[in-house]
């Protein structure tokens, strides 16, 4: 492998690790507050590449001119709104009645909510593959000698960057932040300091579901064929980037992501390509082997 | 497959062996109406519904009796067309099966249908094995090793290609088989595969940069890639991103108006095989794109032709049977000679493969035009 491949081939990953990355943080809030896999995640995400899907050609028209930049600006954070009511509403109507249950009802319910998404996604939008809009042009960027990258790739990573600052912002800075790190500490002693728990967990389970909403459009704009089964993979692949990084951490959530993406690529361009998703799967079982908490989780002793 | 529900089968063969009434004949079919390969069944199904309707205006068969289509969705999913032939076969006691494009699906279906002497004809399963899954399974398209070789040549011979880069669908038997022709027929003609990579089809893999950045080192003058629409698509405009240039070649999966949808202005100058033309100046295909229009208001792929064809040569031989006996219908399937279908003139083998010719196509400005027509 020469170098310049050797470089363009990180790039690839890297790119693909963004998108992995995104998803994953929202697995990761969620469990970090409240100690479940919220397995509808990844349909959210489908939520959002579809709310692209039909914004985009109702918004781009009335953005003319100098104002142009905006018009997928404005597509993006609208579509982080709808997905962010979404999480909020199903938590509510799915998760809050069951949470003085055991995690497995609530685990259960997840996967329900996630195969209603999928199939009321086929009843209402179609089974059939749509070609998602060009909300960016997309073409390589000059100057980067026989390296390519695309706007698309790049625009992705800098959005997921952006995401991913604001988000620590959050956690760190902020009240709310403060709030959702006391919960996940020790629910109960939280909520006796006078922490609301309902709003601190809507909340996170907003902010959970506007990233991916935000992923589903990138993914969508790299990847412009969109189903309503698209979030399966890209969810679970999310999933264990997120157990890889060490649940429940942010940073963790991103590096897995990334690692995940790299690995992906990197097996991928080798003789091995049938067996991608095999070697990079069994490659996590490994550092898992060596890291049972993830790369950035610690070992939490069980509390008597 | 269980004794019981083998039982079942060979108890609805022998009930429908019984001589029925003047009532109407049912025909099964199987499609992807919906999921990764949907263009394929609504378009054969609509062929499949143009070529009923004609029938039953001219007078149904078999003496005035009309035929009756009972239609399932596999949703392009493996597992799916089981389910959707014994339903089929079992409960709606289809005497005949028409399906499916795809290889995988059609595989899946052939032992059933076998195992209950109901003959299915496949409108454009070109992989071998489809039909050698037994007697009563047959086709009305090419298979594999035609098609595989005739791209092979079409790159020696037209585009001058000495190096080849193949990416293939380790998924779809279909993907595999025309490869592996390809492959089989260019190298023994002084081509060289420089690069061999695959993916998984079927809307998992949609990141195809790995292999692509793999392939552009290799520096193939073309790329072949026997997939479906849905992939191609999106391979192409990830190859023309990364700054691969070359042309890149495909069969009849890529037979799809979504193909360009999805591809955009990264397919100009791409190739690949099908079963038809639009273009085709024989009055016989004009009408037939004539009719579809009409009905359908949209132009007709490679597939309709093919699910048309398929139920013409089905009706005609309920007609020669003179029953609607699953073997006399399968004797009558295999003796067909010259038959002058949409998609060419069909003979039926002693492999109960039709031989026939394909034509190339070649994509530009999200259009396909006539580029040459490959006999048999």
């Amino acid at each position: 492998m020469s170098s310049t491949e050797f470089i363009q081939q990180l790039i690839n990953g890297l790119s693909l690790g963004a998108f992995y990355a995104l998803i994953a943080l929202g697995y990761t809030m969620v469990y970090g507050v409240l100690r479940f896999i919220n397995f509808a995640h990844g349909d959210v995400f489908m939520i959002g590449a579809f709310c692209g899907y039909y914004l985009s050609p109702r918004l781009l028209p009335h953005f003319t001119g100098w104002l142009t930049p905006l018009g997928p600006v404005t597509v993006l954070i609208l579509t982080m709104l709808i997905c962010a009511l979404l999480g909020i509403t199903i938590e509510k109507l799915a998760y809050r009645p069951l949470r003085s249950r055991p995690k497995l009802t609530v685990l259960i319910t997840a996967i329900g909510v996630s195969l209603f998404l999928e199939y009321g996604g086929q009843f209402v939008f179609g089974a059939d593959p749509k070609s998602f809009p060009q909300l960016i042009p997309d073409r390589a960027l000059e100057g980067t000698g026989a390296l390519t990258i695309t706007t698309t790739q790049l625009a992705a990573f800098i959005v997921t960057i952006i995401l991913l600052v604001a988000l620590t912002l959050i956690v760190k800075r902020t009240r709310l932040g403060m709030a959702m790190r006391a919960l996940s500490n020790n629910p109960t002693a939280a909520a006796l300091m006078g922490v609301n728990v309902d709003t601190v967990i809507s909340f996170t389970f907003g902010i959970g579901s506007a990233l991916a909403g935000a992923g589903g459009i990138l993914f969508a704009l790299s990847y412009p064929s969109i189903d309503p089964l698209m979030g399966l993979l890209p969810g679970i692949k999310a999933f264990v980037a997120a157990v890889l990084g060490g649940i429940g951490n942010i940073p963790g959530a991103a590096v897995g992501g990334i690692i995940l993406g790299v690995v992906e690529t990197f097996v991928g361009a080798s003789a091995f390509s049938t067996y991608r998703d095999a070697i990079a799967f069994s490659l996590l079982i490994v550092i898992l082997l060596f890291r049972p908490a993830g790369i950035f989780g610690r070992v939490q002793p069980e509390k008597v | 497959m269980k004794p019981f529900i083998r039982y079942i089968l060979v108890a609805t063969a022998g009930l429908l062996a019984l001589p029925a009434g003047a009532q109407d004949i049912v025909v099964g079919e199987f499609a992807s109406l919906t999921g990764s390969e949907a263009t394929f069944g609504v378009s054969s199904s609509n062929g499949v519904e143009l070529a009923k309707e004609e029938i039953n205006n001219a007078g149904g068969l078999l003496g005035g009796r009309k035929i009756k289509v009972i239609m399932e969705d596999d949703q392009s999913r493996p597992g799916q067309p089981s389910a959707a032939v014994k339903k089929l076969v079992a409960n709606d006691k289809a005497i005949a099966i028409v399906g499916e494009i795809a290889s995988s699906r059609s595989l899946e279906a052939a032992p059933i249908c076998q195992n209950a002497k109901i003959p299915m004809v496949s409108p454009g399963s070109t992989n071998p094995s489809v039909t050698e899954k037994g007697d009563y399974i047959f086709r009305v398209c090419f298979i594999d090793p035609f098609q595989g070789t005739v791209m092979a040549k079409f790159a020696l011979d037209n585009l001058h290609a000495k190096k080849i880069a193949i990416l293939q669908d380790v998924k779809s038997d279909y993907s595999k088989g025309l490869a592996q022709f390809f492959r089989e027929y260019f190298t023994s003609h002084g081509g060289q595969i420089v690069t061999d990579l695959s993916y998984t089809g079927g809307g998992t893999d949609k990141d195809f940069r790995a292999q692509l950045t793999k392939i552009k080192t290799g520096q193939p003058d073309a790329i072949f890639v026997p997939g479906y629409y849905t992939e191609a698509g999106l391979i192409a405009k990830q190859a023309r991103s990364l700054g691969i240039k070359v042309a890149l070649l495909g069969g009849d999966g890529w037979d799809s108006p979504k193909l360009t949808e999805i591809g955009g202005a990264a397919l100009d100058g791409c190739y690949f095989s099908t079963h038809f033309s639009v273009q085709d100046k024989n009055a016989k295909v004009q009408d037939f794109v004539k009719k579809y229009q009409a009905k359908f208001h949209a132009v007709p792929d490679g597939m309709a032709p093919l699910g048309y064809d398929a139920m013409m040569i089905l009706g005609q031989a309920i007609n020669t049977a003179g029953s609607t006996d699953g073997t006399k219908i399968r004797d009558a399937l295999a003796s067909v000679k010259d038959y002058p279908g949409i998609t060419g003139n069909i003979t039926i083998d002693e492999k109960r493969n039709a031989k026939k010719a394909a034509v190339v196509l070649e994509v530009k400005g999200s259009k396909t035009n006539f580029f040459a027509t490959v006999p048999p």
